[in-house]
């Protein structure tokens, strides 16, 4: 692209993005393709660009709306909150950004357990929340994802989780790592108790959460587009000096190496996630 | 060998001490009183530097390029040792070893990180960062000791799992969650050493064990400290502040509860005595395999079960 190209095609964008900021939160521009579109339209389309399909992330409570039944969700251990048992202190200390996180998001962590049903199935659910520093497991996390798991062990129902998460929480140490054991501990007696359990990847999966329960469903759903690995391309061309190629650790990737059975766009989740659990969650005889 | 930058004070009477000997040997001047008094004071120093090690200190032990190594240690404790390769799906990933060993009687399986001591062996060994079909190694030789009823015995030694494209490809992700989910569910005890570095996921993909033993100067940690510096501190360079705020030594990771002890090490750090550190542990297995021989084989499960669903410190 020349240098005046470049120019006309920013004087395009500019008149837009400036009335963009007019009439205050009635329109949103696509974080992928940068094209502009009416919030309403966003909301109806289940936060998915109209124009480029780029899933943008979302909260706990959208997810609930777009999948279950109305107002099925009954929350469970909604009230363990995190401690910072190492007083912690990186730029900002952990106390502060937890108490930054619960005013901001308006829970006590980044994730939320629960049992709902979807079209009266009932499920046992869990959502991550990565608006909540982002998303990491530290102890409330790692309990949460246990406790869920062992809810459906009791009741049988199918566990669907979503994750949305950068890893284990580097704020509680070797603690959070050790979360990663415990839930992959949990899911082998689920297993062993016949309950099926869904791994909805969203974006971002990363470190300590892709490396424990969310690779560990007996089937793997991608939201399109996601971030799905291990070491991020960030930390690989940091510590490797390795470029990663266009398109390494999405969705799509993944599926063409094997990692998850399906990418499925956000509007048709709710009748896969059906099918599936008419086609395996019901108990025969 | 490789001289910790600490240990300089200790170093420069060293230096002294060969001065005078080799001085003493030319000039037929008798110096043995004043080799003797430096020698004094050399160990005096040397006790002084090891009781007072920082965080960032015991991480460099941890990283010594001399520190006895998983290959060396099996080697050294067992009685006889029939090292085994491959995953049967991929390679052999030479960062992890292992094989079939008897240890003080025990009839084990052994696996183990394994680093080199050189460029050379390091290149090789990758620098004990494993790829997938190194935990898949792992996991197949876990699930031939509980078919065939033997102990577990686990050395931890890596920087932790290697971040590169081809790695990524084959599922590291998968290949950790899985040997982490599998090991929950043996009945044969799992006993496990971090004897140098325990780094995050590629350290734990071996390490859910019924007793999990931390030589005295190795760490073990969710994130190697550079890492936590440039993310969270965002400043490489404050690696030393996150060595200590993520308490990673051994002391710090018994009093959370997640190691269960501490094995001393020679003085000066288990570099300058490989032997001394295979006995230490050898000791420790034959002590908790004893136990183990006595316990019914669901009970160990659920042992090492309730261990890990314990962790965790929160408020209800």
């Amino acid at each position: 692209m020349s240098i005046l190209d470049w120019l006309s095609k920013k004087q395009k964008v500019s008149p837009q993005a400036e009335k963009l900021n007019i009439p205050g939160d009635l329109w949103v521009k696509c974080k992928s393709c940068s094209e502009v579109m009416f919030i309403k339209d966003l909301e109806k389309s289940f936060k998915v660009c109209i124009h480029c399909e780029y899933h943008f992330r979302i909260t706990p409570d959208e997810r609930l709306s777009y999948l279950f039944d109305k107002k099925s969700f009954k929350e469970i251990d909604g009230g363990i909150k995190p401690i910072d048992f190492l007083e912690f202190t990186d730029t900002e200390p952990y106390k502060k950004r937890i108490e930054l996180a619960q005013k901001k998001s308006n829970r006590s962590e980044a994730m939320i357990i629960g049992e709902a049903t979807l079209n009266n199935h009932p499920i046992n659910v869990g959502i991550m929340d990565f608006s909540f520093m982002g998303g990491s497991m530290g102890s409330v996390v790692g309990e949460k994802v246990t406790r869920i798991i062992e809810n459906a062990i009791i009741n049988k129902a199918p566990l669907f989780i979503f994750t949305s998460s950068g890893g284990a929480r580097m704020q509680e140490g070797i603690t959070s790592l050790m979360q990663m054991a415990k839930t992959s501990a949990a899911l082998s007696r689920l297993s062993d108790a016949g309950v099926p359990y869904v791994s909805i990847l969203c974006d971002p999966t990363t470190g300590g959460t892709s490396a424990s329960f969310a690779m560990l469903g007996d089937i793997h759903i991608a939201e399109p587009g996601a971030l799905i690995s291990f070491a991020g391309p960030r930390v690989i061309e940091q510590t490797i000096r390795q470029k990663v190629p266009k398109g390494f650790q999405r969705a799509e990737f993944l599926l063409e190496h094997g990692m998850v059975d399906m990418v499925v766009k956000r509007k048709d989740l709710k009748q896969r996630l059906l099918d599936i659990v008419t086609l395996l969650g019901v108990q025969e005889g | 060998m490789n001289h910790l930058e600490f240990e300089k004070p200790l170093i420069e009477l060293y230096e002294k001490i060969e001065q005078l000997k080799s001085l003493s040997k030319t000039s037929e001047i008798n110096l043995d009183q004043e080799i003797e008094k430096i020698e004094k004071r050399a160990l005096m120093v040397k006790k002084d530097i090891y009781s007072h090690l920082t965080p960032p200190q015991i991480v460099q032990i941890a990283r010594h390029q001399n520190r006895p190594d998983s290959l060396s240690l099996l080697h050294l404790m067992s009685d006889s040792f029939v090292p085994l390769h491959g995953d049967r799906l991929f390679r052999d990933d030479p960062s992890i070893v292992g094989g079939l060993a008897s240890i003080g009687g025990h009839k084990v399986v052994v696996i183990g990180h394994q680093k080199g001591h050189d460029t050379k062996e390091n290149i090789y060994r990758n620098f004990g960062m494993p790829h997938p079909e190194g935990y898949r190694k792992a996991l197949r030789l876990m699930k031939m000791a509980e078919k065939f009823k033997r102990p577990i015995v686990t050395l931890i030694d890596t920087p932790g799992a290697y971040p590169g494209i081809e790695a990524e490809e084959r599922g590291q992700a998968e290949a950790i969650a899985r040997n982490l989910k599998e090991m929950a569910a043996f009945t044969v005890p799992i006993i496990t050493f971090v004897i140098g570095e325990g780094g995050s996921g590629g350290a734990l993909a071996i390490g859910v064990a019924n007793k999990v033993h931390m030589l005295e100067y190795s760490v073990y940690s969710v994130i190697s400290p550079e890492g936590c510096a440039s993310i969270l501190f965002r400043d490489a360079t404050k690696s030393d502040l996150a060595s200590a705020s993520l308490k990673i030594t051994s002391e710090d990771v018994v009093r959370l509860g997640i190691a269960d002890g501490v094995i001393a090490e020679p003085l000066g750090g288990g570099h300058h005595d490989w032997n001394a550190v295979s006995k230490c542990i050898k000791n420790q297995i034959v002590s908790d395999l004893k136990l183990y021989s006595k316990m019914d084989p669901s009970d160990i499960m659920e042992e090492r079960y309730q261990k890990f669903r314990n962790m965790g410190q929160y408020s209800s």
